[in-house]
């Protein structure tokens, strides 16, 4: 291996989880849930990632991301695989990656909660409303209230206490 | 697969494809333009996911093709005749009520349409639509809430949305009319039948307008030709626009 270094995935699981979200940078990649697979095929390191949303600016400088932080640590070959399936799910963000996210000010996704696009039967519920109780991040009061359903990023959604008056991202389900 | 459903299913991504990119487009027309900044911030993130979804349709379809063009180049290096899009999506943006109008038309066939293509014969056509359906649940919640606010809003908002789906009705048709490109994709299990998605989504149209207080159109008559790549002259406009760079350094990159 002319003294390549060739850690093992375990090691590797461990650098990526130092790696920061670009646009997050309070959570790592894999709080996030997107590193889906790490594997030596020969003398190639595949990391397997998986989008957010399929359109996410992020994605290429995750991938960037990923890249330079194994090179630092002295892998010479690595290759990076999109997995579309199964999609990308806010269910897979880590127990301390949600601790994260509220203490960074931004509420955590609520399990179970993602839209579905069945509007039948509950239109007339549907203009102007949120379903959700979201507690707000900051002073935890569950009186807040939906400005939109798209925030800064495509995984946010924007919120507002009512209690407190402070605007908040929700991490919205998906 | 043989050459003529390979012909077919290329063509048919193209129409998945081209139907997110140019509505996309025309989406991200109103970045910075929008009546209020959250509407910006929702338009623009919408304009991002049908991007992104255009580049796995697109993407698949190159690979499909095997003739080594990638999404970019199918996005860049077509002129209109080649575009695979329905009418409906190249329609102006108008007013920010009819761009809604528009989506929430579009939004409507496209939830029907990918939670079809889940169960398609073909695994790479369902993991780009259970990936793509989990985001236009969200295009749809929320164009079909801001329909039903600004249809039941005020005289002027329901005026205005009742003349936008007025001039886009005749441009629904074309959603669910089939052809031989279809018919063969259908037949090989990879996409339903256009035809079959028509009644739910009827029913969720007709649901929504009356929620807004808006009449549904009864006139019979619809336009057709975007997918089979007759197109209004709207679209030339747009592609002179998104392609420019292209089409003026080809093969530039960043």
């Amino acid at each position: 291996m002319d003294g390549v270094v060739r850690p093992d995935p375990d090691t590797v699981w461990h650098w990526l989880s130092l790696v920061p979200d670009p646009e997050i940078p309070v959570i790592s990649l894999t709080d996030l849930g997107i590193v889906r697979d790490v594997a030596w095929q020969d003398d190639t390191l595949v990391v397997t990632v998986t989008p957010t949303y399929s359109g996410c600016p992020a994605t290429g400088v995750i991938n960037l991301d990923i890249e330079t932080a194994l090179r630092a640590r002295g892998v010479a070959k690595v290759r990076l695989e999109r997995r579309l399936s199964p999609p990308w799910t806010t269910d897979w963000i880590s127990a301390e990656g949600r601790a994260k996210l509220r203490a960074y000010g931004i509420a955590p996704p609520v399990d179970g909660t993602a839209a579905d696009g069945r509007l039948a039967g509950r239109i007339s519920r549907l203009a102007g409303t949120s379903n959700l109780v979201i507690a707000c991040p900051r002073c935890g009061s569950a009186a807040t209230e939906k400005v939109s359903q798209f925030g800064s990023t495509p995984c946010k959604a924007s919120y507002r206490c009512t209690d407190c008056l402070e605007p908040f991202d929700y991490f919205k389900c998906i | 697969m043989s050459g003529v459903e390979q012909k077919a299913l290329f063509d048919w991504l193209c129409r998945m494809g081209d139907n997110c990119l140019i509505l996309g487009h025309r989406v991200s027309e109103w970045c910075g333009h929008s009546p209020v900044l959250e509407e910006d911030i929702a338009l623009a993130n919408t304009a991002l996911d049908l991007i992104g979804q255009t580049q796995l349709w697109l993407g698949l379809a190159g690979e499909v093709e095997g003739a080594g063009r990638d999404a970019d180049r199918l996005a860049y290096h077509r002129d209109a005749a080649q575009f695979r899009n329905v009418l409906l999506v190249e329609r102006p943006n108008g007013d920010f009520g009819n761009t809604l109008m528009r989506q929430f038309l579009f939004d409507a066939w496209h939830m029907e349409m990918l939670r079809a293509l889940q169960g398609s014969s073909d695994a790479r056509v369902a993991e780009i639509a259970a990936k793509a359906a989990k985001e236009v649940a969200y295009h749809l919640e929320r164009s079909a809430d801001l329909v039903i606010r600004l249809g039941d809003g005020t005289e002027e908002s329901h005026r205005r949305m009742q003349k936008a789906l007025d001039l886009l009705w005749p441009y629904t048709g074309e959603l669910f009319m089939g052809d031989a490109v279809d018919q063969a994709v259908a037949a090989a299990g990879i996409a339903p039948d256009p035809a079959s998605l028509k009644a739910g989504w009827t029913t969720l149209v007709a649901e929504v307008m009356a929620e807004a207080t808006l009449t549904v159109p009864t006139a019979p008559f619809q336009h057709k030709g975007g997918k089979a790549g007759r197109h209004t002259e709207a679209l030339g406009f747009i592609l002179a626009d998104m392609q420019f760079l292209q089409r003026a350094y080809p093969g530039g990159v960043w």
